[in-house]
């Protein structure tokens, strides 16, 4: 078991920089996330943890010791390739093996003709025959040892690639995004199956996806990465809540958070389409800000809006989306050029609200979140309430 | 009800109509195919057969049907048994060399990036050209007396050989020449079943703990390349049992037959000395022996080969 430490990690291919000085400390046992757009590095980063892939600048340590130098077998990790990589012709079980047929035998006892004049060659191969058995047990791929990669389902050469990372009993196991060749249900399955092998295990898990669904429910602690940054390290509750940038904002949650222009007013108060707000943030009358509010935080207003910390605005459905047990509502935003909002909303609150019906929509202040025009969060100064909700939550 | 059965019985009539078709409309599209094959092999091949059973001269007017009487001189014949030995030496020294030397250059060069392109072209080079030409150059370089190969095996106090002129290595001289006309063509076959392998297996392959080459290349090279290997190596053998060309300009079978070869023989009875019936006899023996090599060859290997 073991921590893993990148400091400053750089990394450009040429003229193109990929990776601007990465920073990231793991702790033993942890299950992080690297999430982030395609392209911003997120694969680049975990192939150098690998070894696969070598720093510009910067180091990485593994168990408190630089790795630097070490080849990837040396440094005691385990990968999962997004391909799987499952090596074609070998059956299930050489596959698994593999790992332990490397480490356990020497170069001559692994060389055709050669090798049968090995005495322990055959004790060596019944403990390896005996381990990979187990971890096969413990994967439900028993029964499919003697198979090609060829001949399973992609769930099964899932847990083929899972089989070979567990059986070296790696102290750091890597995945660059295992289960994006995955049918939606196999994958909800599969991120259980993941969750609960890394209780087993307790090993550090270092996990690469740019599914925020996936880096929500399966992390202790999310990085979230943007052109070869991290913007912001956190649980996942922090990324959701507490969103340090316009850009973690909208890549975590789904629907998407919903951005409405606002502006600041005399004395840094917003205002929301020319409707005052109890926020104020410190900034200079006039500045153009963005106000985020998530889906969930937006309710349909009946009768009188606005009062009591409560702001409000109207807008027009344009399509309900049905989920079974919820509802996602489309607007427009009637007469102003925003984008549109989502809201969600029960079926009963759903079927109140007709098509191309005029309605109100309002929030509650404390639950917007705040973003400057360069995209940096903002914490407002509130009345009451205002400053009570965003109590920074720790890991 | 009867609706029912009525169309029932419409719906067969019009299956068996469309069924008839279909197999006409095969027939139409497999007739030119098959033409041209009857045509080009078949045809002749029959002719061929039906020669080998003959004592026909080219040119002659008449000829006696001899039944099986051309092979059997062929098969007691002393010469043609001595150019059989020598076309199985030719393939034994070719064969190994050009596919394992292919295969070695192939895996060096691949590793290359910007001189890549570069060790294609010079190692292709020979493939394109006329081996007749180069056959002169090779005679210049091997020379006893004027040649830089003998020149530098003086200095390094080996007296001269005469590659082509003694018995003894005339032979193995034509192989590696076979050899170095016929690697750059192999080269270009591994150097495509190399792309065709993907990058991450390798990548698994090195945190799975094969570090060495000689692991990496056991572990994924070797077995991943076995439909291009079992392809060259058939290729390669197909070639190397038509050698003709270096013999015919610069040995002619020499000396004393020691690189007297089928298909040279073929040549100098069908088209020196006009036994034709003879010729076709022998060089029905000549497709036998490759048709039997590559299909062991074939069946033996297929089963080790993962595709
Ligand atoms: N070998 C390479 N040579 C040149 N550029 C590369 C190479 N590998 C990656 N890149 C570039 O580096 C950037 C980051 O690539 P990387 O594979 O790390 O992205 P990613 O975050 O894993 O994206 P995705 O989610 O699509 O897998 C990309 O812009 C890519 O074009
Ligand atoms: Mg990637």
């Amino acid at each position: 078991m073991a921590k893993v430490a990148l400091s400053s990690i750089a990394k450009s291919f040429g003229p193109t920089k990929v990776l601007g000085g990465v920073d990231l400390d793991i702790a033993d046992g942890e299950f992080l996330t690297l999430v982030g757009p395609s392209g911003c590095g997120k694969s680049t980063l975990i192939r150098i943890i690998a070894g696969l892939e070598h720093q510009n600048a910067g180091s990485v340590a593994i168990g408190g010791s630089s790795v630097d130098h070490l080849r990837p077998h040396e440094r005691r990790v385990a990968m999962v390739f997004q391909s799987y990589a499952l090596y074609p012709h070998m059956s299930v079980g050489a596959n698994i093996a593999l790992p332990l047929t490397m480490s356990r035998l020497k170069l001559w006892q692994r060389l055709p003709l050669l090798r049968q004049l090995s005495a322990q060659r055959r004790s060596v191969m019944r403990g390896i025959e005996a381990d990979v058995e187990a971890v096969a047990a413990q994967l439900q791929l028993d029964h499919l040892l003697a198979r090609k990669p060829a001949q399973l389902s992609g769930g099964q050469r899932q847990r083929v690639a899972l089989g070979r990372a567990m059986v070296r009993n790696p102290d750091v196991f890597l995945m660059d995004e295992p289960l994006s060749n995955l049918d939606a249900k196999l994958r909800v399955h599969m991120r259980t199956e993941l969750a609960e092998l890394h209780k087993r295990l307790g090993a550090t898990f270092i996990y690469v996806t740019h599914d925020q669904v996936e880096a929500m429910t399966m992390s202790d602690r999310v990085a979230m990465m943007d052109s070869g940054a991290v913007l912001q390290l956190g649980t996942p509750s922090q990324l959701y809540e507490k969103p340090a940038s316009l850009k973690v904002a909208q890549f975590i949650g789904s629907p998407t958070i919903n951005l409405l222009p606002a502006a600041t007013a005399a004395g840094g108060r917003l205002e929301l389409f020319g409707r005052p707000l109890a926020l104020a943030v410190p900034l200079a009358q006039g500045e153009a800000v963005a106000l985020g509010i998530r889906s969930e935080a937006l309710s349909l207003v009946q009768g009188e809006p606005g009062g009591n910390g409560r702001a409000w605005f109207s807008a027009r459905l344009r399509r309900k989306e049905n989920l079974g047990s919820e509802y996602i509502l489309h607007f427009d935003l009637a007469g102003r050029d925003a984008a549109g909002v989502t809201m969600r909303a029960t079926p009963a609150a759903a079927a109140g609200v007709n098509e191309a019906a005029e309605v109100t929509l309002g929030f509650d202040e404390t639950a917007a979140h705040i973003f400057a025009a360069d995209g940096e969060r903002i914490e407002p100064r509130g009345q009451g309430a205002a400053t009570g909700s965003v109590v920074p939550l720790r890991a | 009800m009867t609706l029912a059965l009525a169309s029932t019985a419409g719906f067969t009539s019009t299956t068996r109509r469309r069924l008839w078709i279909e197999r006409v409309t095969g027939l139409g599209f497999a007739l030119p195919a098959f033409a041209l094959l009857l045509l080009t092999i078949l045809l002749p091949l029959a002719v061929l057969l039906w020669l080998s059973l003959t004592n026909y001269e080219f040119g002659g007017v008449d000829m006696d049907w001899v039944g099986l009487a051309n092979f059997q001189k062929a098969l007691a014949d002393p010469i043609i048994r001595r150019s059989l030995v020598n076309t199985l030496l030719y393939v034994a020294i070719v064969v190994p060399g050009g596919v394992l030397g292919a295969l070695l250059i192939a895996v060096l060069v691949h590793r290359r990036k910007r001189t890549r392109s570069f060790y294609e072209v010079v190692y292709f080079l020979p493939v394109t050209s006329t081996l007749i030409a180069m056959a002169t150059v090779w005679q210049f370089l091997l020379h006893p007396s004027l040649g830089p190969v003998n020149g530098l095996l003086k200095w390094l106090g080996i007296g001269p050989i005469a590659f082509l002129s003694e018995p003894s290595t005339a032979l193995a001289t034509l192989a590696v020449i076979g050899i170095w006309q016929l690697i750059g063509f192999n080269m270009i076959l591994f150097l495509a079943g190399l792309t065709a392998i993907p990058r991450d297996l390798y990548e698994a392959a090195d945190i799975d703990g094969c570090s060495s080459g000689i692991d990496r290349f056991l572990t994924i090279t070797w077995p991943l390349l076995g439909p291009t290997t079992m392809f060259v190596l058939v290729t390669t053998m197909i070639t190397a049992f038509k050698i003709f060309d270096t013999v015919a300009v610069m040995t002619r079978g020499g000396p004393v037959g020691s690189t007297e070869v089928l298909l040279y023989n073929i040549y100098l009875e069908g088209f020196q000395y006009f036994h034709t019936g003879y010729a076709a006899a022998l060089t029905f023996i000549f497709l036998a022996f490759i048709l039997v090599f590559s299909a062991v060859q074939t069946f033996a290997l297929d089963k080790k080969v993962h595709y």
